[in-house]
């Protein structure tokens, strides 16, 4: 038992100093620092499906929709409400997080294909509203300009625009913050009738628990994830576009989930940085690129079905 | 007052009539069995107590408050604990964490961010006891999915002990169970009955185990009540011999 909780420290550890270190081994790699924070961004969006999909049994296919209302939300405070990186990241966060609270309210009783159904059908909603909402959201142009503003200390300022380096080290700190909160909910009385619901619903149900209530809640703050992953992805690009909210977005972080293992809790962000990379790496050869993602997602789900890590768990132990 | 009345409740599923107009009445202390021909309808008498469904007819109390409308994780709330004939447990997770799932949830611990040391002491206490008094202590760190069919029958029981219940309704424990197996469980109910004084109904196949557990005996065929009363009565009964015959009395 405490040869397993050590091991497991021992893995958490080896990530934060890989991930503190990768703008000393990024680059020997043939890499780029602005590609990790990629990463991270997206490796949240995944995690906070699998936060759903892994950890509450619930497959949500829309989750662009909190990701890219958080990315407009983001945009939006930067660009005509205040020129603060933390406030803009506030917007983004409670627009995309209370609109999921609202309509998670509708989507929780579903189940199944009929809970991806609707929460597609919910995602594609917004995606129009940007669309069509040019003179908000600048349409199918996208939202801009708009620029993440440096970080003041009072003394002393941080530039994170033109400074790669810097902006990964801010963008890591958001993103253990997210973690942290994360693992502190799974490990937590609701987070274990989270996979409660997982494991079994109708013994779940009749263990007490209003099972809608806690789907509704986990939904919830799945959807304050996304929304912060999405807030900080803004940051990333300076821009957002409507294909942020489409739900080939909400696709490409199922995608994530599953290749790295919906069952452990790092897999989506494995899965995250092998998507991210291989997209860079084959979309400079040729603009099918996702025809060789999907042949290694298809390949993944039929001989690894938990995923990549759940593949090196399972070597390791 | 009794512990659990069921008043003449009927159960239609389109044309089909499962259960039509019985009642039944469930003293504090009592272990009542519940018995029938396959297609009786048991199952179903079970839902409509434990809040599967509604009766389409009819009223369930419990403990003197009608609970007909009351949704099933409610009536758990008030204290009915129920197993299932198809064992429904959490496979992936250990036998300590299934049971401590249900003592989180019973202490209304089930939206806390976290627990005070005394609380979670208190979990893993009423965890360990009821590890001892169902025989799982020796296999609290395996998955339950991986334990025999036996044990994960008993898991069951265990997670249902977990919500200190008043009331215990079991589907047939002993479903799919060897000789060995059926000894043990049907010796775990006895003690929850004679020394845990715990109020149990059940449904059961294994007439040796109904005979020898119940109290008294409610037999259903083709969804009505077909007779009630004490073991030796219900062995004597023309009608009940007749149904399980298939031959008129």
């Amino acid at each position: 038992m405490s040869g397993e909780s050590a091991r497991k420290l021992g893995v958490i550890a080896a990530i934060w100093v890989l991930l503190l270190l990768v703008p000393v081994w990024m680059p020997l790699l043939g890499g780029y620092t602005a590609l990790a924070t990629r990463v991270l961004v997206l490796g949240l969006a995944a995690m906070s499906v699998n936060f759903l999909l892994g950890f509450t049994g619930v497959l949500s296919f829309g989750h662009a929709a909190w990701f890219g209302l958080g990315a407009y939300g983001c945009g939006l405070m930067l660009k005509f409400v205040a020129l603060s990186t933390p406030l803009a990241i506030v917007g983004g966060v409670l627009l995309g997080g209370i609109m999921g609270a609202l309509l998670g309210a509708f989507i929780v009783r579903r189940r199944g294909v009929y809970f991806a159904m609707v929460t597609i059908a919910f995602g594609q909603v917004f995606y129009y509203i940007a669309f069509q909402w040019s003179s908000l959201t600048g349409g199918d142009d996208g939202l801009r300009p708009f620029y993440r503003q440096p970080l003041h200390f009072g003394l002393f300022q941080i530039d994170i625009l033109s400074d790669d380096r810097a902006f990964y080290y801010f963008v890591l700190f958001c993103f253990a913050i997210a973690v942290a909160v994360m693992g502190f909910i799974l490990r937590s009385p609701f987070g274990r009738t989270m996979l409660a619901i997982r494991e079994n619903e109708r013994r779940a149900r009749f263990l007490g628990l209003p099972v809608e209530l806690h789907i509704w809640i986990a939904f919830t703050l799945s959807c304050f994830f996304a929304a912060y992953a999405g807030a900080l992805y803004a940051l990333v690009n300076n821009f957002a576009d409507p294909l942020v909210l489409h739900y080939s977005q909400s696709g490409a972080f199922v995608v994530m989930a599953v290749m790295g293992g919906m069952r452990s809790f790092w897999g989506p962000l494995l899965g995250a940085a092998l998507f991210v990379v291989l997209q860079d790496y084959l979309s400079s050869i040729t603009v099918n690129w996702q025809i060789y993602i999907g042949v290694l997602f298809v390949v993944v789900v039929l001989f690894f079905p938990r995923g990549l890590l759940g593949v090196i768990g399972r070597k390791v132990s | 007052m009794s512990l659990l009345e069921v008043r003449n409740a009927s159960k239609h599923f389109g044309n089909l009539i499962a259960i039509r107009d019985v009642s039944l009445k469930v003293e504090a202390g009592e272990l009542r069995a519940i018995i029938g021909p396959n297609g009786a309808g048991k199952t179903t008498f079970f839902n409509l107590i434990s809040g599967l469904f509604a009766p389409t007819r009819g009223s369930v109390w419990f403990e003197g408050q009608n609970v007909t409308a009351v949704p099933a994780h409610r009536r758990v709330r008030l204290g009915m604990a129920r197993t299932f004939q198809i064992t429904e447990i959490f496979p992936e997770l250990s036998v300590r964490e299934n049971l401590r799932i249900g003592a989180e949830i019973a202490k209304g611990y089930r939206l806390r961010p976290w627990l005070a040391r005394s609380e979670a002491a208190a979990v893993a206490r009423s965890v360990a006891e009821i590890l001892a008094l169902t025989g799982l202590e020796s296999k609290a760190g395996r998955l339950v999915g991986e334990l025999a069919h036996g044990d994960q029958r008993v898991a069951e029981i265990a997670m249902a002990l977990t919500l200190e219940p008043r009331l215990l309704l079991l589907d047939e424990p002993t479903a799919g169970m060897g000789d060995q197996e059926t000894y043990e469980i049907t010796r775990l109910v006895h003690d929850l009955h004679r020394e845990k004084s715990f109020t149990i109904v059940l449904i059961e196949h294994d007439m040796r185990v109904v005979f020898h557990l119940a109290d008294r005996i409610s037999v259903l065929d083709q969804g009505t009540l077909l007779a009630e009363g004490r073991p030796e009565e219900i062995a004597a009964n023309a009608a009940v011999q007749a149904a399980y015959l298939g031959k008129a009395a």
